[in-house]
């Protein structure tokens, strides 16, 4: 399920004029033809290697780190579409989508409020939720239990990236990235040291009437750089580790890019 | 003229005989009464369109749960192993069917069941839907041992089934799919949304120093990490409906999920149950193993065993588990026991 609380942080007035130029249109097909709703299809790999649900449960990954390792489950939530004008103004979506690579599920995700085709000098999205979303209610988010309690600060799972991996005596393991807000003192009033959800910019897109935008999504990169991860250090009871946290912020950078923009074979 | 009475009164007859099917009449539309706590947390429940919950349909699945005549010696209803008093479970590890013999898996209580949103039921998941999870236990050899077309011919021939089926569907000719279909909106109906902890998220209660200690080593990572498969306050199901294997066993008797799949990395993994009503559904776990919520819980602290499909959300495995405290503990169970709801238990709508 998605929802689209308010649609137009900034750039509102623009969006609006279009609108109501659309709408005045004495032609259907103008109107048709001048709004879109790109798709974002998110494609993972591990260092260029296809990985899908099929390639679950199998140690056969090896991070930059040396570790040996598999995926069992892998699901993170993007939000706020983000579409930058050549006037510089921002078309912000405030919508969200939960990517669940274990069960397929939220792999293309259509933004469901339209925008005027054109050329737009950056698209870019929020991986995880600001914070203003993160403190909202979100049903299915609850309904797929993937609340933080409260004691950590409340709000949601930014990602929860289960497996295994091989320590030093070669034995399996679990480990348990599971990315959230940063935060220090755990309890009734817990502290947060910095924000650790952050934007992914794909750079200039022309939006058609059909785009496909394609995400590759390296997963190997969570584990890369600036920090090499040692699974045998950090493996699970990651979320009251702040540090850790921001080490995963820091190594996020660098999951996401661009792939292929192309036009939908349907239109 | 007695000729014409005769003809009169075999059209009157004809007449009487008439399903509902042609006469414009409807079943009255019976909406699940879905709580202010799942209305504000969670998705709306799951209901076919071809068959949406109606007065007529759960009063007949009602009576067809308690009653007796789908077991093939008449010994057997739903309800036998499925009582209202232990949340429709039993309390036996594993349930004695009408040849007394006992199959290999615990009861599972059946309430909040529109919720289940991946619809696959029982543990190991190989029921597609609540309909079609209904026709396996009147035909398992272990449990009613009973065979479908047997069902319907006894239902048929009873003086009362066939005008509740008329009044629930339209039509007194009796099938599998409309039997298992009013088992399927009477079930819906077993909603429990009452319990201490339920009033206390509406704000209605309080709980006590133990109970909210306990809901702090559920909730967190470094303690019980209960909360990644059993819900939490924000999810009030207290369960993700998802399959796992929470380490209870080395080797695999009992493969579960993957005998269903064919997958071996699903083997040993069986549906997490909800946390709900725990005071009354003792045995525990898929087989029953453990007779109390201590076993439980001390299985989590450290009892677990290795296997190569024990879910990596389980925690110190080669120390057994979590290593709760025994304050610990009692506080988990203080809180545990806080989501028992015993107005589900007694309610008169669920009695038979």
């Amino acid at each position: 399920m998605k929802t689209i609380r308010r649609i137009l942080k900034f750039g509102g007035l623009v969006v609006l004029l279009i609108f109501t130029s659309a709408s005045c249109s004495d032609s259907n097909d103008e109107q048709i033809s001048t709004q879109a709703t790109p798709t974002f299809n998110f494609i993972h790999d591990w260092d260029s290697q296809s990985v899908t649900s099929s390639d679950f449960n199998n140690i056969q990954f090896t991070n930059e780190n040396g570790e040996m390792l598999s995926i069992e489950r892998l699901r993170y939530v993007i939000s706020d579409f983000t579409f930058r004008t050549a006037a510089g103004e921002e078309l912000v979506l405030d919508d969200y989508n939960l990517v669940d690579l274990t069960n397929s599920n939220g792999l293309s995700y259509t933004i469901e409020n339209q925008i005027p085709v054109g050329n737009y000098t950056n698209v870019s999205f929020t991986f995880g939720l600001d914070n203003e979303d993160n403190a909202e209610n979100y049903i299915d988010l609850n309904s797929a239990s993937f609340n933080v309690p409260d004691m950590l600060g409340g709000g949601y799972h930014y990602m929860q990236f289960d497996g295994k991996y091989l320590d030093t005596n070669a034995n399996e393991q679990g480990f348990n990235y599971h990315a959230i807000r940063a935060v220090d003192n755990p309890g009734a009033n817990p502290t947060f040291p910095q924000d650790t959800f952050f934007t992914v910019n794909l750079g200039a897109i022309t939006i058609t009437n059909s785009t496909e935008i394609e995400v590759k999504v390296n997963l190997a990169e969570w584990f890369k750089s600036p920090n090499r991860w040692d699974l045998n250090e950090l493996n699970q009871m990651l979320m009251p580790n702040s540090s850790a946290q921001i080490k995963m912020f820091e190594n996020g950078q660098s999951v996401f890019s661009l792939g292929l923009v192309a036009e939908s074979i349907d239109n | 003229m007695q000729l014409r009475y005769l003809y009169i009164s075999l059209i009157v007859l004809l007449f009487l005989n008439c399903s509902n099917e042609d006469t414009g009449y409807e079943p009255t539309a019976q909406p699940l009464d879905i709580p202010e706590l799942f209305l504000d947390n969670i998705v709306a429940p799951i209901i076919p369109s071809d068959n949406p919950q109606t007065i007529e349909g759960v009063a007949l699945g009602k009576r067809l749960f308690f009653d007796r005549i789908l077991s093939s010696d008449g010994t057997k209803a739903c309800a036998s192993c499925h009582s209202p008093q232990t949340a429709f479970s039993d309390n036996s590890a594993t349930s004695i069917g009408v040849d007394d013999i006992a199959g290999n898996r615990n009861s599972m209580p059946l309430f909040n069941l529109a919720w289940n949103y991946s619809e696959r039921f029982a543990w190991d998941g190989k029921e597609l839907s609540l309909e079609r999870q209904a026709e396996e236990p009147v035909q398992n050899p272990i449990e009613m041992h009973s065979n479908w077309d047997a069902v319907v011919e006894r239902l048929q021939g009873h003086p009362e089934y066939p005008e509740l089926f008329d009044r629930a569907f339209k039509t007194a000719t009796i099938t599998k799919e409309l039997t298992t279909k009013a088992l399927a909106q009477f079930e819906r109906t077993l909603i429990s949304a009452n319990s201490k902890f339920d009033r206390y998220s509406m704000g209605e209660a309080t709980l006590s120093a133990q109970e909210l200690n306990g809901l702090d080593i559920f909730l967190r990572e470094d303690k019980g990490d209960c909360f990644h498969c059993h819900g939490n306050p924000n999810n009030p199901l207290w369960t993700n409906n998802d399959f796992h294997n929470n380490g209870l066993d080395a080797t695999f008797t009992d493969l579960g999920l993957g005998a269903v799949t064919g997958d071996p990395n699903d083997n040993g993994k069986f549906r997490s149950p909800s946390l709900r009503n725990l005071a009354y559904t003792a045995p525990f776990m898929h087989d029953g193993r453990f007779a109390t919520l201590d076993d439980v819980i001390n299985h989590y602290s450290e009892g677990l065993q290795n296997s190569t499909t024990i879910d990596p959300l389980m925690k110190q495995i080669n120390q057994g588990g979590v290593q709760l405290t025994t304050q610990e503990k009692a506080d988990l169970k203080a809180f545990l026991l806080s989501l028992s709801d015993s107005s589900f238990i007694s309610n008169p709508n669920f009695q038979n």
